[in-house]
């Protein structure tokens, strides 16, 4: 296995963009990612693409062929990668092996979605997709439903409150202020959350991530050829991935994602670190309750003090650990498509000391995580300066 | 809810009779119906069984942005149960006062209407769950005091 590294990096401005076209996102972040790597774009071998659910957004499948078409980069190899929430993140695990393996010198990775073409009914839908339609859905399940019924079970077995949970939403906001790229850079209370109205109890609008359009590319070389094309060359040092059952009812907890727990133990233990090495990260807080799950099962904080370690500031903004610099899946955005490759996208700019008033100082490390469903996959990426 | 009509004639023993299946080589019983026991695999060897109909609450909800075919039944209580002999499912409350609703209550299988598929189209039947009244004087949930309030918060 060959190193591999991020040369070049951009996203979309995330929120709805009426104006813009599924074509035009992929179109935007591929030449921004492209210029950054400093490349004129013959270098790049190959494609991969992560997009969950075109098909029912716009009525479009075969992304693979459509990037590789859009951007003018036919004949080269163009493959579409989904899991769903998590397919921006399986694509790019896809590009990693595939420089990894020696197979390609350059590929490009890009994820998007474009999700307000369709009603609001719609999209839940559609999103429904990443749940299982046939024993849970069917029942009448929605997605904040499910993460409802983790929720619920985390304030039972360990007193999470609902304003633990809102706080989650408060400070991914206030991360999103100073992100230029976020749908909301705008400031909210626990109070706006805790009145915001329940979709499905205990979770409220404000606990939950919004329909988002938009893009995020990232280009991958062998590390050794890195510096051709950058000065601050940012190296994938782990890849995780796993699986679980798409039915929560077959989960052997509710209080936690194993999938995450195996994703992180296994990127840990290729990149040769701990949880404690880690001061920022991008985790996927679809719902307020998932940050809480995510920041425990990735070894953050022990199991049962998420919500405390969240309402206590302790994952704010150069804290503790620094999570969901971007503003998170609630506050910058989450096209579904997108948010894996947007995720390392922030690792890549902290890495390099390029986020501005959201900065990180003196980082070393930045890990991702993105999880598929309500954990059905999940991916978890470490990245490390040079 | 689209194209639905196959799914639900496919599933209607399953689902109206909670129809599972038992492994008789590592005594694990799934619900809904597997054709490749996770522990055994093609070791595995499967017979149907009938999964008992009584259960207990592990989670809930209580929804209140309901997806197409559930608009009229707005809001409702759904479920995650655990059923006698160990396995879960999800389903919907119905007949349950809202003050009864809690982790640990006992609950029953009852035969419901599911949804309807626009209103010319199919109507799916299926199992929910109702809270068993009279015996839900000490639930499981009720011994520990802060458990209980963080459930009911
Ligand atoms: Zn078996």
């Amino acid at each position: 296995m060959r190193k591999v590294s991020i040369v070049g990096a951009a996203v979309t401005k995330f929120g709805e963009h009426w104006s813009s076209s599924f074509r035009d996102l992929i179109a935007e972040a591929a030449v921004k990612a492209v210029d950054d790597a400093k490349m004129d774009g013959n270098e790049i071998q190959a494609i991969y693409g992560g997009c969950m659910a075109s098909g029912r957004f716009i009525g479009q499948e075969h992304i693979g062929a459509l990037i590789a078409d859009q951007l003018g980069m036919n004949p080269l190899a163009s493959t579409r990668c989904e899991a769903a929430c998590a397919s921006g993140s399986v694509a790019l695990r896809a590009g990693y092996l595939a420089v990894a393996s020696g197979m390609y010198d350059v590929v490009a990775v890009g994820g998007v979605e474009k999700m307000t073409e369709i009603s609001t009914e719609e999209a839940a839908i559609a999103l429904g997709g990443a749940g299982d339609q046939e024993w849970e859905l069917f029942m009448g399940a929605t997605f904040p439903a499910l993460y409802a019924l983790l929720a619920r079970r985390h304030m039972h077995e360990y007193g999470t409150t609902e304003e633990q949970m809102a706080a989650c939403s408060v400070k991914n906001h206030a991360n999103a202020v100073h992100n230029p790229y976020a749908q909301f850079q705008r400031a909210i209370t626990i109070g706006d959350v805790m009145e915001s109205g329940y979709v499905a109890t205990p979770l409220k609008l404000l606990d939950c991530s919004p329909i988002t359009d938009g893009a995020a590319a990232v280009i991958l070389c062998a590390s050794e050829h890195a510096r051709k094309h950058t000065d601050a060359p940012v190296e994938i040092a782990a890849s995780g991935q796993a699986s679980d059952s798409l039915a929560l009812a077959q989960r052997s907890s509710l209080t936690e994602l194993n999938a995450t727990k195996v994703a992180a133990r296994d990127a840990f233990r290729q990149a040769n670190i701990s949880a404690k090495d880690i001061q920022a990260a991008e985790v996927h807080d679809c719902f307020s309750i998932a940050e809480i799950l995510a920041i425990e099962d990735l070894g953050f904080f022990k199991k049962g003090y998420g919500g405390k370690a969240s309402i206590e500031g302790e994952t704010a903004l150069n804290s503790k650990i620094s999570i969901n610099t971007s503003g998170g899946l609630k506050g910058c955005g989450h096209p579904v498509g997108a948010t894996g490759v947007k995720q390392v996208v922030e690792g890549t700019m902290q890495l390099r000391g390029e986020a501005g008033k959201r900065q990180v100082p003196n980082l070393t490390n930045f890990l991702t995580h993105n999880v598929g469903g309500s954990g059905a996959t999940s991916v978890v990426h470490i990245l490390k300066r040079g | 809810m689209h194209n639905l009509l196959p799914l639900i004639w496919r599933n209607i023993t399953e689902r109206y009779r909670l129809l599972g299946v038992h492994c008789q080589i590592c005594g694990k019983d799934y619900f809904p119906q597997r054709r490749i026991c996770p522990v055994c695999r093609r070791k595995g060897k499967f017979v149907p069984k009938q999964m008992p109909h009584e259960g207990k609450i592990v989670s809930f909800s209580l929804v209140h942005s309901a997806p197409s075919g559930f608009e009229l039944e707005a809001p409702y209580f759904l479920a995650l149960i655990e059923l006698s002999n160990g396995v879960r499912l999800l389903s919907q409350l119905v007949d349950s006062p809202a003050q009864k609703v809690a982790i640990g209550v006992p609950v029953k299988m009852v035969f419901r209407k599911i949804f309807e598929d626009g209103p010319e189209g199919a109507i799916a039947y299926g199992y929910k769950f109702k809270v068993v009244s009279g015996e839900g004087k000490k639930p499981a949930g009720k011994k520990n005091p802060r458990k209980m309030a963080a459930v009911n918060s």
